[in-house]
């Protein structure tokens, strides 16, 4: 035994524990910092007067974000009647049925489309709705998010329909019921909470965006009226007063920021407490 | 097993497919197409809506410099560099931290321990990038700005941003690929004698490479194409300047800022142009990164 290398070698072992730990602490803790700073900068801000009144005009004190939670929920509200569907019913397919090429080839698009930048999608929404019309509006907004939601949600109904055991498919068919039937109404009951979190998490991913937005819902000062005029969001609202010269709308952007950061935070820790007992997904 | 269960149960011997049955399936697979489709027409639109720059500037719209909208002259090798070097200093900053934490979360923590610090970390990825941009602006900018750099703004300010909204990504899947080490090779390894750190340099690691690399490709990907905490910190000013203090853009950044308020077609030709480049530099990346975490198996 060579006592030096070995003391050399627990050392070695020690010191890159401690880096390690340091890295898991920094990445971790970030959130803390986060929140923690958004916490102490926005809570100073918010009251109920807050929440329910209209933006003042420039230059005047006060004011509220009502219009944009109204928007936002408007928008990404349109964006899920949208997006959770054709997620949902691609995600049965691919689960039930996704054998071969074609499905190779949904599944890596999908994966890949996941990826692709929300800006570039916003550009899409732009293209196909804004240009044309030659108006910013919330549909456009609603459909940049669908777009991005639909990735998402088709994965993540694949994955929890495949925990479905197939001794409940087999139970099903036996008992002479149509594929369609047992897939509609045993199998995808079955897996209902993983989906429902699922477009749940992607709800709360897209409430979030901002950059499709900018050339697609626009942003509007005053309160919304219906969908084919631009419309305030909550995270366009956060970004037009962060990057405005005036102090009140600083403190409004960090108040409205602790808003949206509530709401996300409420969506994802539900989604995984709901998720932990009864399947071991991870997600 | 389950698998094999529910082969059986999609292939009933001598049953044919009932009427019913294979409306259904079509039907749902049409809806698992429209992503197949709105991908062709995501790019068709974009190169339609490009066409004009192409026309005039050809591919040397990529490699001069000059972005001028009011002259209508236009370059987009500023917004390049500017998404390039700030998504490298990303990873410069991200890979070695998360690589590390996941090292950590797998190898090293108490189960328990690494439960919470994985759930923070996976919140931590559901932080609105315009919720970094913020603290960016208040936070950060005027950090750098007091540690020496003239502006605090500029591309070492941006590529931190983006290295803590990669974190998460790089951390999570380096864990889920650092958890597939099959346990009788780290077993054999430590039957030798070896210590937990260099079970994890002289296995774990080797036998995860290219899942790391697969999810370091796909925070290159995350990288390149966020748009609001670098538009928030990084200075939009298109130049291109060796130091990284300087202000710089980006690709996605010029799209955000100059879009909705394009003065000519040209201009929105030039930004959409813009765009079709992220695009396919993004798909490219991610594409990569999927086929390689398939081989593995890894599903994040």
């Amino acid at each position: 035994m060579n006592d030096a290398l070995y003391a050399r070698r627990k050392k070695v072992n020690a010191l890159m524990f401690a880096l390690t730990a340091v890295c898991a602490a920094v990445a971790s803790g970030t959130l803390l910092a986060i929140l923690g700073y958004i916490a102490w900068k926005g809570a100073s801000s918010i009251s109920w007067a807050f929440l329910t009144n209209l933006p003042k005009p420039v230059g005047e004190q006060g004011g509220g974000i009502a219009n944009a939670v109204v928007g936002s929920a408007k928008v990404v509200g349109l964006a899920g009647l949208m997006g959770v569907p054709v997620g949902v019913l691609g995600g049965v397919y691919l689960a039930e049925y996704g054998r071969g090429k074609y499905a190779f080839a949904v599944r890596y698009a999908a994966d890949v489309m996941n990826g692709v930048p929300s800006i570039v999608v916003g550009l899409f929404a732009y293209a196909l709705i804004v240009h044309p019309m030659k108006r910013f509006s919330a549909l456009s907004g609603s459909v940049a998010l669908a777009f991005i939601m639909v990735p998402i949600v088709l994965r993540n109904t694949e994955e929890f329909l495949r925990l479905v055991p197939g001794t409940i498919r087999e139970a099903a068919l036996a008992l002479g019921v149509p594929r369609w039937k047992v897939t509609l109404l045993v199998i995808l009951p079955t897996a209902g909470r993983g989906i429902l979190t699922g477009a749940l998490l992607a709800l709360a991913r897209v409430a979030g965006e901002t950059a499709p937005l900018i050339f697609t819902a626009f942003g509007n000062r005053f309160a919304d009226n219906g969908w084919l005029n631009p419309i305030a969001t909550l995270p366009h609202t956060i970004f037009t007063y962060a990057i405005s010269p005036y102090e009140d709308w600083h403190n409004q952007a960090w108040a409205a920021a602790l808003i949206l950061m509530i709401f996300v935070l409420l969506v994802n820790v539900t989604a995984r407490v709901w998720l932990r007992p009864s399947s071991g997904a991870s997600h | 097993m389950i698998a094999a269960v529910s082969d059986r149960v999609r292939k009933v011997p001598g049953s044919r497919e009932r009427a019913g049955d294979r409306l259904f399936r079509r039907v749902i697979a049409g809806f698992a197409g429209v992503i197949l489709l709105a991908a062709l027409a995501l790019a068709w639109q974009l190169a339609r809506e490009s066409a004009e720059t192409w026309r005039t500037f050809g591919l040397s719209f990529l490699w001069t410099s000059d972005w001028d909208p009011v002259a209508d002259s236009f370059g987009a090798l500023p917004f390049l560099y500017g998404t390039a070097v700030s998504s490298v200093l990303a990873l410069l900053v991200a890979v070695p931290l998360g690589v590390g934490a996941a090292v950590f979360l797998t190898e090293l923590a108490p189960k328990r321990l690494a439960e919470v610090l994985m759930f923070a970390i996976e919140l931590l990825a559901a932080v609105p990038s315009v919720i970094l941009g913020l603290m960016g602006i208040f936070l950060l900018v005027p950090a750098v700005r007091a540690a020496g750099s003239p502006y605090g703004v500029g591309m070492l300010t941006a590529g931190l941003i983006l290295a803590f909204m990669i974190l998460p990504y790089i951390t999570t899947i380096t864990r889920e690929v650092l958890l597939t080490v099959p346990r009788p090779l780290k077993e054999a390894m430590y039957a030798l004698g070896a210590t937990r750190w260099e079970v994890v340099r002289g296995v774990s690691l080797p036998y995860a490479r290219s899942g790391i690399v697969g999810a370091v490709f796909l925070s290159l990907g995350r990288a390149l194409g966020e748009t609001m905490a670098v538009t928030m910190v990084i200075g939009n000013t298109p130049q291109i300047k060796a130091s990284l203090l300087e202000p710089g853009y980006s690709m996605a950044a010029v799209i955000a800022n100059e879009l909705a308020e394009a003065a000519s077609d040209a201009h929105l030709s030039a930004l959409v142009a813009i765009g079709l480049t992220l695009m396919a530099v993004t798909v490219v990346v991610n594409g990569a990164a999927r086929l390689m975490l398939y081989r593995l198996g890894v599903r994040k």
